[in-house]
């Protein structure tokens, strides 16, 4: 299997050949054996060489974060063969929706459509539970449209703007 | 000895006393309110019983229906945990009506030490040191000048009717205290409607250190060794230890019988602690009393062997204290974490949100008190509080090496936590060499953390790791995905610890 793998924002190329539990990896042509036990859901035990380790896998609102041990790493893991991934696939060069996370009052819209954003730019401010929170935008880019204004009510999954 | 005890509490010290309960073949009674009705405490205990909305005003706080709990399960005793209703004379009068024993001191005691003035007149009368000062409000400038000279520089000007830092003034020298004293006043009189100033002297940098006593109801009081805990942030403990690294045997002996003497002056009985504040040249001033079992008790039980909810079960129920002042040992050194759904790169506002993976840390002198469990939703409405981690010791750089691979092995992963926090305290050179003082917490986290770059070979097994868990697909998945709030910096705070709030709201009525 051939995977785009991007990590901390890096990409990287990977190939996986598996044989039970070795796995013979190509990491950016460089090749690496494996031997993986999955302990546990979301808990891998990695062996290469003589080294060993725990990797932890966090996904938490669309974001996957990877602990090695107390390390952390943002990931994103994309299928070049197939549009539906069981991970989900985050696919860096197409729009991405912004969601409202809970219930609640947009407060304030913080950018005009077609402004240009930032990973991590405030977009727009959601007020639920006596607490304003602002919903940013998960990547680098261009508003294409901002589908709700200041004293809208949302629900939770509700999509608030796009960016692409 | 009680056959069945109520725990108005909830989170991990409700866990502690239901498990205290069991260890000596008491029945546990556990309350919840609506969002709780998951929680660890409710089905560790035996009975269990809704007392309504989140809100702790209507749950936790709420004292008819606490008591009607009481009445309808037979419990013949109620311990109320620390917050909430722990420091509440109204419910220890409320339990004692209702003929339900209240595991805690008399109500009389909590009001001789719950008010700051009362309090300072019982330890004048016990001569117990306190930080010098004036008693009343300043009548004058003249007076002013003459106190300070007196007490020596620098000195602090305090508001009589209020805290949070308003109408507070730090004096160093003579001639800046004419315009402190009417800057202090004019802003008690903006900020709580009474310009009346006192004066203390400034103790810069202060040590927290604490007295744990322990008194039955037959005159019996001793003291249990102290605790240090001046890593705080917002006047809120985050690490605590016992012994303190800068007490030897003597102050000990010192302090522990002040303590005694403040705790007898006020006819307590049962766990306490008397708080002081410590100056650098090690003399110590009575700062204020706490008149309940605290959250960091952990650590004075590692050091004693003690078990101090067992014993205040036992002295609640009428027994003696079971040993001696010669007979308390301290032995080998503890170190509790504060385990909170923080986020410490965003100002450490509450992260509410499910515990999709808990691995949690054992071995060797590791003690876990926590309320959370993998699965578990952290609920908003109360104090962030998770868990305790603690490690000891033979001594101070075991028990700090014990933490620390400990805090390696904790994983929480849904959440954020303060976790990162520790790692950072317990490496700092200062916290190991013992340099602590009030200030401590606040000076690290001004300081720019340096990302150490990462390590390519993490990198690559983070790579290879990513590929593997997608090949795996849905069977290496666990419980995750769930909508998290972003918050950011910029966003209003979080209304800051419920139930504190509302407790405090209950110990002023």
């Amino acid at each position: 299997m051939t995977y785009d793998i991007a990590i901390n924002g890096k990409s990287y190329r990977l190939d996986l050949n598996r044989v039970g539990s070795r796995w013979s990896c190509r990491v950016d042509g460089r090749e690496v054996e494996v031997d993986a036990v999955l302990a546990r859901p979301d808990v891998l035990s990695l062996r290469i060489g003589n080294h060993a380790y725990e990797v932890k896998c966090e996904r938490v609102a669309g974001e996957m974060h990877l602990w090695v041990g107390s390390a952390r790493f943002a990931a994103e893991v994309r299928d070049p063969r197939s549009l539906r991934g069981r991970v989900r696939a985050v696919d860096d060069h197409g729009p991405k929706k912004l969601t409202a996370p809970m219930p609640g009052k947009i407060v304030r819209v913080l950018v005009n459509q077609g402004a240009e954003v930032e990973a991590g730019s405030g977009v727009v401010v959601v007020e639920a539970m006596k607490m304003q929170n602002e919903i940013k935008s998960p990547k680098r880019g261009t508003i294409q449209k901002i589908l709700v204004s200041e004293g809208a009510a949302v629900n939770a999954g509700d999509v608030l703007a796009i960016v692409e | 000895m009680f056959k069945k005890i109520l725990i108005a509490n909830r989170g991990e010290i409700a866990v502690r006393v239901i498990r205290a309960c069991h260890e000596m073949g008491i029945a546990a009674v556990a309350v919840y309110s609506d969002v709780d009705r998951p929680a660890l405490h409710v089905r560790k205990a035996d009975e269990a019983y809704p007392i309504g909305a989140a809100a702790a005003s209507e749950s936790y706080l709420n004292i008819p229906k606490i008591l009607d709990v009481a009445a309808r399960s037979g419990a013949d005793a109620i311990h109320p945990g620390y917050g909430f209703l722990s420091e509440n004379a109204k419910f220890a009068r409320a339990c004692a009506e209702a003929g339900v024993k209240f595991i805690g001191p008399t109500a009389a005691a909590m009001d001789a030490m719950g008010s700051k003035t009362r309090a300072r007149q019982a330890m004048e009368r016990a001569g117990v040191p306190f930080v010098p000062g004036t008693s009343r409000g300043l009548e004058s400038r003249e007076q002013a000048e003459e106190v300070a000279a007196r007490i020596g520089y620098p000195v602090m000007l305090k508001a009589a009717a209020g805290g949070g830092g308003k109408g507070m003034r730090l004096v160093h020298a003579p001639e800046e205290l004419k315009s402190a004293l009417e800057g202090a006043r004019s802003e008690a009189e903006r900020s709580f409607g009474d310009s009346e100033v006192y004066l203390e002297k400034a103790i810069i940098n202060p040590r927290h250190i604490e007295m744990q006593v322990l008194a039955d109801e037959h005159g019996n009081t001793v003291y249990l060794g102290e605790r240090e805990c001046s890593l705080q942030r917002r006047h809120q403990k985050v690490v605590e230890e016992a012994p303190s690294p800068i007490v030897d045997p003597d102050m000990r002996k010192r302090m522990g019988e002040v303590a005694v003497r403040v705790a007898q002056a006020a006819g307590y009985t049962n766990a306490g602690t008397v708080e002081f504040l410590v100056d650098r040249e090690k003399n110590f001033y009575f700062l204020e009393m706490n008149t309940r079992l605290q959250v960091e008790h952990p650590v004075t039980e590692l050091i004693t062997g003690i078990d101090l909810v067992h014993l205040q079960i036992r002295i609640a129920a009428g027994e003696r204290l079971p040993f001696t002042q010669e007979e308390v040992v301290i032995r080998g050194h503890a170190i509790e974490c504060r385990i909170y759904a923080e986020d410490p790169d965003n100002n450490y506002f509450p992260s509410p949100g499910k515990i999709t993976l808990l691995l949690l840390p054992s071995g060797p002198g590791i003690r876990r008190d926590s309320g959370m469990y993998e699965g578990w939703t952290v609920p908003m409405d109360y104090d962030p509080l998770l868990a305790k981690l603690i490690g000891y010791g033979t001594d101070r750089e075991q028990a700090i090496s014990r933490l620390t691979r400990a805090l390696n092995e904790y994983f929480v992963g849904g959440i954020k936590t303060n976790i990162s926090l520790f790692r950072r305290i317990l490496s700092d050179p200062d916290f190991r060499a013992a340099k602590m003082d009030t200030g401590f917490l606040d000076r690290l986290l001004k300081q720019k953390t340096v990302e150490a770059p990462a390590d390519p070979k993490a990198i690559e097994v983070a790579v290879i790791a990513a590929g593997i868990f997608a090949t795996l697909g849905s069977a290496a998945a666990g419980a995750g995905e769930r909508p998290v709030a972003t918050v950011s910096a910029n966003s209003k705070p979080h209304a800051a610890s419920n139930w504190k709030i509302a407790a405090r709201k209950e110990a002023t009525t």
